[in-house]
């Protein structure tokens, strides 16, 4: 895997996205990120709009490669990782 | 065997139930369960509902809960449909449609349909309220324990 193939995908949704201010994006990989949690830190420590957004992960919900994922999931390159608030359709 | 779709027209009940029945002779009830959106929240009006969802999670979401169902009963059939987009009070949300030989797999299938969809399908809801003010739907326990019930 060369360096410029280690992207992450990354989705946001509801109001998520609204606090966050993007609904996607693509990111490097960043080094020490194994996990979902590990990613919820790293963002976390990005902005104040982002700790925001993640203050409470409680009401945090993720997806990785469009399966709900828990805090100690394994993240790598290539995966699409989705946030968002408990769902509320039907 | 389940038909899926995430679409923002209206969807008409009985376009959908002649598509899942029609030609066929061996089903002996089909449950019937339409979501529409309610004109107020909290006892405060509400002008729309705007719908948004995880294109690509959400039609393999809802592919895995009609699996379940297919699994758990007896069903020759189902159809879920899921509006997106700004929806009015007295439109149509969803529709669940679950075919089986006899009524309790058809009802309890619907049942089933319906509440795993409320919480494992990637949708979220925004009320728009009359005062102009605007909020995200916040996950309901009721839902949560609805879902439990068929552990």
């Amino acid at each position: 895997m060369t360096e410029a193939a280690a992207r992450l995908r990354l989705l946001y949704f509801a109001w998520l996205r609204e606090r966050v201010g993007a609904s996607e994006e693509d990111i490097a990989l960043p080094e020490g990120v194994a996990t979902v949690a590990d990613l919820i830190a790293w963002l976390r420590a990005r902005g104040p709009g982002f700790a925001a957004a993640f203050a409470t992960t409680k009401t945090i919900r993720c997806a990785v490669n469009q399966t709900f994922a828990a805090p100690n999931a394994a993240i790598a390159a290539g995966d699409e990782v989705a946030f968002f608030p408990p769902v509320t359709g039907g | 065997m389940a038909t899926i779709r995430v679409q923002v027209a209206p969807f008409d009940v009985g376009v959908e139930l002649a598509a899942l029945t029609g030609g066929r002779t061996d089903i002996g009830g089909i449950g019937c369960f339409v979501g529409t959106v309610r004109d107020s929240a909290g006892g405060r009006p509400i002008t729309a509902m705007a719908l948004e969802h995880y294109p690509g999670m959400t039609e393999r979401a809802l592919a895995e809960i009609a699996a379940e169902a297919e699994q758990r009963f007896a069903l020759l059939g189902c159809t879920l449909v899921h509006r997106v987009g700004t929806l009015l009070p007295g439109q149509n949300i969803v529709l669940v449609l679950a075919a089986s030989a006899h009524r309790q797999a058809a009802l309890d299938a619907t049942g089933f349909l319906i509440d795993w969809l409320k919480t494992k399908a990637p949708f979220w809801k925004k009320e728009k309220f009359a005062d102009g003010d605007e909020s995200w739907v916040a996950a309901r326990d009721a839902d949560e324990a609805a879902a439990g019930r068929w552990a």
